[in-house]
């Protein structure tokens, strides 16, 4: 517990004088906020730690590294069906396409329909859970009830059912599936909210006279935050997965653009000629959705209160 | 108990036609089933197409359309199909049996998989067992399971090529034609699931056994485990017979909670092996417009589930017995 402040009586601090620029002291303890205590198990956190450099420099290498390569996505090289060199890191495919530049583009598309999921099924499944764990009653029965049926169902068969007649284009399938996600935030926001209502310091905030809206700004957002925030890394790790199925079966993003399962899903009638285009898109999905699912897994333990190990 | 399984039953029925209903209505919103005829070339005459609209009832509204489809569920009639010849009931069933064995088998295996493995990290908390467990754990939650299908699949191919003999079967679910004699039917199926179960128990497993390890660890802690040890029974006995029993209670719920993914899951396996499975049945229904046969497909899923939820529900009441249904 070495992030917790000592108490008054063991720290005597000398209250400095008017004018003084600065007080010699034994020694100081800097106070620190809750959003410091987490940053500070965060970064402590080595898996989580490594993984968030892993991640940021795959975004880098997707966006920045794809502008600089010297081949675009799309442009046929002289060079067909190559196994990886300098020259072709990835190889290149049976019209010699460049693999290095069209996984970078398919990595940008995947990750933008993924965090697109995230984010909006994060909106609306935390606006549906709330408002269903505000009110109660029969409006928490009738929007509960909807969302278990929803997750009844296998959420691939039905993505590809709406993707069938709505998607199309990358942010088309970002809606599909993020309305059938936004049932899973919907339960777990519901969860925080019916919790948060009833601890002791709403209460206590509530005796002492505070507002609804002073309530819901300084004690249940900041509370809920956690939750919602960790919930939503994890939506980009399974959103992620489920595009890159979608691609595959043929429902998710479609030809002239392309996602890393698709790229897969192009990649497997030449597996014994050209493995290497099945290898090297399979392999940035791994890695994105590893290196989230160990940020998700880090920020939990760092917004956990009860959390009083540091890990090693 | 009876009671409570009467009760729970009965519950079961109202949330089922509440589900025929959403997943009817999504069925029939996955497509047009006139699309093929009118982007023909040349087109479909008019009357062709008149008469097709009349046979897939498109000239109703969805309301009655809905209760037509309900009326003829109780006749084991689940629709119009838009190939005349093909009753979506009868090919439906038989893909089910198809698919049941993949996923039956593939979940034994993943929850022996998840059981042994979860324990093991427990037991050994913070050792090199429990992270590369662990890791192994994350690395296949973040597996594409299309992707280790691809590859398990080839690993067969080049096996198969290495020995110069068809050892490993990589594609469909059977041989086509199938072997004489039930006792050769009985092996070459069993050999066409290997790859297939494999690949789905491997996605699955890791999930369960995450949980049995946060399950295990919280019971290890409590106070009658200590207590049996205190009393100085053998660590492997309390472990087995104490700690084991309670920490596999809640994974009934889980799993019965997972139903839904695992038929997810089957579903890219069994395009992946070219399986003529439900997956193959529910991917040519949405490619082919065919919206009684998607609508019939998710209403037979949705039954798995509440059954499945059903049984485990029934199960937990069996194995805890702190659970009383007043």
């Amino acid at each position: 517990m070495r992030e917790v402040a000592p108490t008054p009586e063991t720290t005597p601090v000398p209250a400095p004088a008017a004018g003084q620029a600065s007080v010699e002291r034994e020694f100081t303890v800097a106070e620190r906020s809750q959003a410091q205590l987490v940053l500070r198990r965060f970064l402590q956190h080595r898996a989580a730690m490594i993984s968030l450099v892993v991640l940021i420099m795959v975004v880098l290498l997707a966006y920045v590294g794809g502008l600089l390569w010297h081949y675009q996505a799309g442009d046929i090289t002289p060079d067909n069906s190559q196994p990886p060199s300098l020259d072709h890191p990835f190889g290149t495919d049976a019209v010699g396409k460049d693999q290095f530049a069209e996984v970078l583009r398919g990595t940008r598309i995947s990750l933008q329909v993924a965090v697109s999921v995230a984010v909006f099924a994060t909106v609306v499944g935390t606006i549906w859970g709330s408002l269903a764990g505000f009110f109660g009653g029969r409006t928490d029965s009738l929007l509960m009830r909807l969302a278990d049926l929803i997750l009844t169902l296998p959420l691939i068969a039905v993505a590809a059912m709406l993707a069938h007649n709505f998607g199309g284009t990358w942010y088309l399938i970002a809606v599909v599936i993020a309305v059938l996600y936004a049932p899973y935030v919907s339960r777990v926001s519901r969860g925080v909210v019916l919790s948060l209502r009833e601890k002791e310091y709403i209460e206590a905030a509530r005796a002492l006279g505070a507002t609804n809206t002073r309530i819901i700004v300084r004690h249940l957002v900041p509370n809920a935050l956690g939750s919602i925030l960790v919930n939503l890394t994890i939506l980009v790790a399974l959103a992620i997965l489920l595009e890159t199925a979608l691609s595959y079966l043929g429902f998710g993003v479609q030809t002239p653009d392309t996602s890393l399962g698709l790229l897969v899903s192009q990649a497997q009638t030449a597996l014994t000629t050209r493995p290497w285009l099945f290898y090297f898109p399979g392999l940035f999905i791994i890695v994105i959705a590893l290196t989230i699912n160990f940020i998700g897994d880090g920020l939990r333990d760092a917004l956990d209160p009860q959390q009083r190990k540091v890990r090693q | 108990m009876l009671a409570f399984a009467v009760r729970r039953i009965l519950i079961s029925i109202p949330i089922l036609l509440l589900a025929s209903f959403i997943v009817f209505a999504l069925g029939v919103s996955s497509g047009n089933p006139l699309a093929p005829l009118l982007e023909k070339n040349p087109p479909a005459p008019p009357n062709v197409i008149a008469a097709e609209t009349v046979r897939l009832h498109l000239d109703q509204p969805l309301i009655p359309r809905y209760f037509s489809w309900l009326a003829g569920l109780f006749h084991g009639d689940f629709g119009p199909s838009v190939v005349s010849t093909m009753n979506i009931g009868h090919e439906l069933g038989a893909r089910f049996w198809v698919t049941i064995r993949l996923i039956a088998l593939a979940m034994v295996i993943a929850l022996v998989l998840a059981v042994v493995v979860g324990v093991l990290s427990a037991v050994k908390q913070y050792t090199v067992t429990d992270y590369t467990t662990t890791f192994l754990g994350f690395l296949f939650l973040a597996m594409p399971s299309f992707w280790l299908a691809i590859l398990l699949k080839q690993g067969g191919i080049e096996f198969n090529k290495a020995v110069d003999a068809q050892v490993i079967y990589t594609i469909g679910a059977t041989s086509i034609p199938p072997p004489p004699g039930t006792g050769a039917q009985i092996v070459d199926v069993l050999g066409h699931m290997v790859l297939p179960t494999i690949a789905l128990a491997l996605i699955s497993y890791a999930s369960w056994s995450r949980f049995t390890r946060a399950s295990m660890l919280e019971v290890m802690n409590s106070d009658y485990v200590r207590l049996a040890r205190s009393k100085g029974l053998s660590r492997r006995t309390v472990m087995v017979k104490h700690a084991l029993r309670t920490a596999l209670i809640p994974l009934t719920t889980v799993t019965a909670l997972d139903i839904a993914s695992i038929i997810g899951g089957a579903v890219v396996t069994e395009t992946v092996f070219q399986w003529k499975g439900m997956g193959d049945f529910l991917l040519t229904a949405i490619r082919t417009e065919d919206v009684y046969a998607a609508s019939s497909w998710l209403l037979l899923t949705g039954v798995i589930v509440v059954m499945f939820n059903l049984i485990a529900d029934l199960l937990y009441g069996v194995l805890d017995p702190r659970i009383r249904y007043a």
